[in-house]
């Protein structure tokens, strides 16, 4: 065992933390923008962002190098991924989901063509992906969905609603899951297609989510009708391609780095603010309930390390990566909740006011929790998977 | 002992509750988050014909004469229902105090108004240091004239910005304990040297940052005694926390109605999410805590309606609320998934409310010391 990073991983993560350092635009900084905020400013911010990394060859760094990455091993995309998020760089979620979902599953599962398309396209921040798997019926039961996609000619024709699909407004492309056929077990019959957003009957609408901003949506497909060659792997086999996908976002090492700044804020900001004549930093209270997240935060990256060395010797996490992005979630809660106590009523405050302590980060960042522990899995469907994948319970009963 | 409300009182309840049903749908609510004044004058006046701001008003204020208890419901079904607007500012923060230290003289220019809902009250305690004690208390007012001159900022106050009157807790006097020395005053909200403005908050609940500049008061706006004025403050910040504990309680009770329905309906894996055990857990618990919630804030406020000395009990009552409804609201939102996370749902609506009124007349860490302070710590 070494538990350290070796000579090459630190000089990355030098090098990483110097660009960003210099890097990060000034105005990004100032909007201050957590997960789940998104304005036509932000996403223009990020687009250019997302295209400068493309060219140094950073939004990718893991990939392979004919698909626009640098082919660095696993523990150096976790440096990476820790820095960028430390650092606060201008990554919208649909980079994660383009970069650390689709496109591997189309480097595993699609045609040379296929990858030649799109893979290049979005190591250079040229493309996103939405990602179209909820439905309105299928949420955790994502293999009960029911949108349809039938063979006509050279082409599929689609039909169905999916709901809560994430920049969808944004996306090039959705990736989206279809039933191609209905008689087979629910499992046997979903297939994976790439559906250009701008096609014929393709129509987003936009909800509203609980931090007042449009970052997801609901998306129809009416006869919208799309060639062949957008099959991505092979038919009614799509539920156990995406069942890898899901397990590329996992690894999570974003929550404790996200964290930790967040902590090293409320940190600093208790040692200049004084309360009953008293700076806050010296109220026992208040220690312990940062002292706690402290603790919480290293266990977490601990748990992240852990899981991408196990990626890194090859082997798929799956309890592991429940646990990971569970431990995550509720870390984030943890926070944030114990952020708003320190805080007291001046954490009820929004960026806009002068008295909003960090800008109202932290209550944005605690609405924001919210979701963390519903999407992409809830924390239920996650206890799940550890108890019966991992610990070999019994299933619940027709689960 | 009689732990039931009286027939009348369940009858308050349910008309209560039909009208706000009626008169007060989510969509409203929702609309006057956006809304720059945050409440329905309409909806106001017919809730002044109802009685309802008047009623713990003795009649001779053309109030209803009702108790304490009766306000009490009237809390829950609102907070049931998150009726937004100045009712709470205008009943508990405004006319309690008015009833319990204005002169003869005020209470007959002010109650019977505010019992027509010709006015909008508000009270001006926390300051910069966001406290609700008397040592928070740095706003001055001094003497000159006829009359006095307060300066300094208040924040976190309710609804200033569509206030007619301001009741402003300052300081006349450097006393031998922070207690000593505070003065209420009727601030006229259009009086020159008072600036407004609404803050951005977490629930577009609509509290104000009120900074005061020279601005002049009259003497005969004086509410209660000189320097004497901390007990009345005292006293008030014990109704309210425990009004907002109704409200919660009341919010609570709606989270978790939400959640039963929406577990009963929602279909996954071929059954009722409601059968899988973990939400059955989930809601037993949060059932434990509104029915426990709901025993603590009965009691404390009918100790405080009865004038008793109810200080312990209304900090158990509101340290234990606070918890309850984050957490009834916050397995809400999870039972529901993805469209709990939305605005265009209700659950979180209760989510956000929670939180700003576990901050509201002390969050849990200080009622917890209040508590501490109680059992002879
Ligand atoms: C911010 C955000 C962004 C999202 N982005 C996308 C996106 O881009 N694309 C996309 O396709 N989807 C997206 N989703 C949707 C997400 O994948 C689903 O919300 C998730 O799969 C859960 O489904 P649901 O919301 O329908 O909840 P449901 O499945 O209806 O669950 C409701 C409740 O029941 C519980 N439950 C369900 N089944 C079980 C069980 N077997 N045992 C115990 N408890 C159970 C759940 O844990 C939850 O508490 C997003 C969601 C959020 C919150």
């Amino acid at each position: 065992m070494h538990f350290q990073f070796t000579p090459n991983e630190e000089a990355f993560r030098k090098e990483v933390r110097y660009y960003l350092e210099r890097e990060i635009p000034k105005r990004w900084r100032e909007l201050g923008f957590g997960l789940w905020e998104e304005t036509d400013e932000s996403w223009a911010i990020t687009r250019d962002w997302n295209r400068k990394l493309g060219e140094k060859g950073w939004l990718a760094v893991a990939w392979p190098k004919e698909y626009g990455g640098q082919e660095r091993p696993v523990m150096e995309q976790v440096v990476f991924n820790e820095e960028m998020t430390y650092q606060g760089a201008p990554t919208g979620v649909e980079t994660m989901m383009t970069i650390g979902w689709v496109c591997p599953t189309i480097m595993i599962y699609g045609t040379e063509e296929q990858k030649q398309e799109y893979l290049r396209k979005a190591a250079k921040g040229e493309i996103v992906f939405c990602i179209g798997y909820s439905e309105p019926g299928a949420g955790s039961d994502l293999a009960s969905l029911t949108t349809r996609a039938v063979a006509d000619g050279d082409d599929y024709v689609i039909n169905g609603q999916k709901i809560f699909t994430t920049m969808a407004h944004r996306a090039d492309y959705c990736w989206l899951a279809a039933r191609t056929d209905p008689d087979a077990p629910k499992h046997q019959g979903i297939s994976m297609f790439i559906v250009p957003m701008n096609t014929p009957g393709v129509t987003v609408r936009p909800l509203t989510n609980i931090l007042g901003f449009h970052s997801f949506n609901e998306v129809f497909f009416d006869d919208v009708r799309i060639p062949k060659e957008n099959l991505v792997g092979e038919k009614n086999r799509g539920w156990y391609q995406l069942a890898i996908a899901l397990n590329f976002e996992r690894s999570g090492v974003a929550a404790p780095a996200g964290a930790k700044r967040m902590l090293e804020e409320l940190v600093e900001y208790v040692k200049e603010t004084r309360r009953n004549g008293e700076v806050l930093a010296k109220d026992p209270l208040v220690r312990h309930k940062l002292a706690d997240l402290a603790v919480e935060i290293e266990v977490c990256r601990m748990l992240c390390y852990r899981i991408a060395g196990m990626q890194s010797k090859g082997l798929i996490p799956i309890h592991e990566a429940s646990m990971g992005m569970l431990f995550g979630s509720e870390l984030m809660r943890h926070l944030t909740t114990a952020g708003m106590q320190i805080l007291g009523l001046h954490g009820l405050l929004n960026r806009g006011s002068k008295w909003a302590p960090l800008s109202g980060a932290i209550m944005r960042g605690h609405l924001a929790s919210l979701s963390l522990g519903v999407g992409g899995g809830t924390s239920e469907i996650q206890r799940n998977i550890i108890a019966t994948r991992g610990l070999g319970l019994p299933r619940e009963p027709r689960v | 002992m009689n732990l039931d409300f009286s027939e009348e009182q369940e009858m308050l309840r349910t008309t209560t509750r039909d009208f706000l049903t009626k008169e007060c749908p989510k969509t409203l609510v929702r609309e006057l988050e956006e809304d720059e004044k945050g409440y329905s004058p309409d909806l106001w006046k017919e809730m002044a014909e109802l009685g309802w701001m008047g009623l713990v008003l003795p009649e001779e204020y053309d109030g209803m004469g009702m108790g304490f208890m009766d306000l009490i419901i009237l809390l829950e079904e609102m907070g049931r229902n998150i009726l937004p607007g100045p009712f709470f500012c205008t009943v508990i923060l405004g006319s309690l105090p008015i009833l319990e230290a204005g002169s003869e003289e005020q209470k007959k220019e002010l109650l019977p108004k505010i019992s027509a809902g010709e006015l909008i009250l508000t009270l001006a305690l926390t300051e910069p240091s966001a406290r609700y004690d008397a040592t928070g208390v740095a706003t001055r007012a001094v003497a000159q004239d006829d009359g006095f001159v307060i300066n300094g900022t208040k924040l976190f106050v309710e609804n200033a910005h569509i206030a007619d009157y301001i009741i402003c807790v300052t300081r006349t006097k450097e006393g031998a304990s922070p207690e000593d020395g505070i003065t209420l005053f009727l601030v006229d909200a259009k009086s020159p040297g008072i600036r407004c403005e609404v803050m951005p908050t977490m629930g577009a609940d609509k509290l104000c940052e009120v900074v005061f500049a020279d601005v002049k008061v009259p003497k005969k706006n004086m509410l209660g005694e000189l320097d004497k004025g901390w007990p009345v403050v005292q006293r008030n910040m014990e109704q309210a926390a425990i009004a907002k504990c109704a409200e919660m309680i009341g919010g609570a009770q709606a989270a978790l109605d939400m959640t039963l329905a929406y577990a009963k309906e929602r279909v996954q894996y071929g059954r009722p999410i409601g059968s899988f055990q973990v939400i059955q857990h989930y809601c037993a618990n949060m059932w434990i805590s509104v029915e426990t919630g709901k025993n603590i804030l009965y009691q404390a406020a009918w100790k405080v309606g009865e004038g008793l000395p109810a200080t312990k009990e209304v900090a158990v009552a509101k340290g234990y609320i606070n918890e309850a409804y984050k957490f009834v609201s916050e397995r809400g939102v999870q039972c529901h998934g993805a469209i709990g996370t939305t605005r265009d749902h209700d659950i979180g609506l209760y989510y956000r409310r929670a939180k700003a009124a576990e901050l509201a007349f002390g969050d849990t860490d200080f009622q917890r010391e209040l508590v501490a302070q109680q059992i002879g710590l």
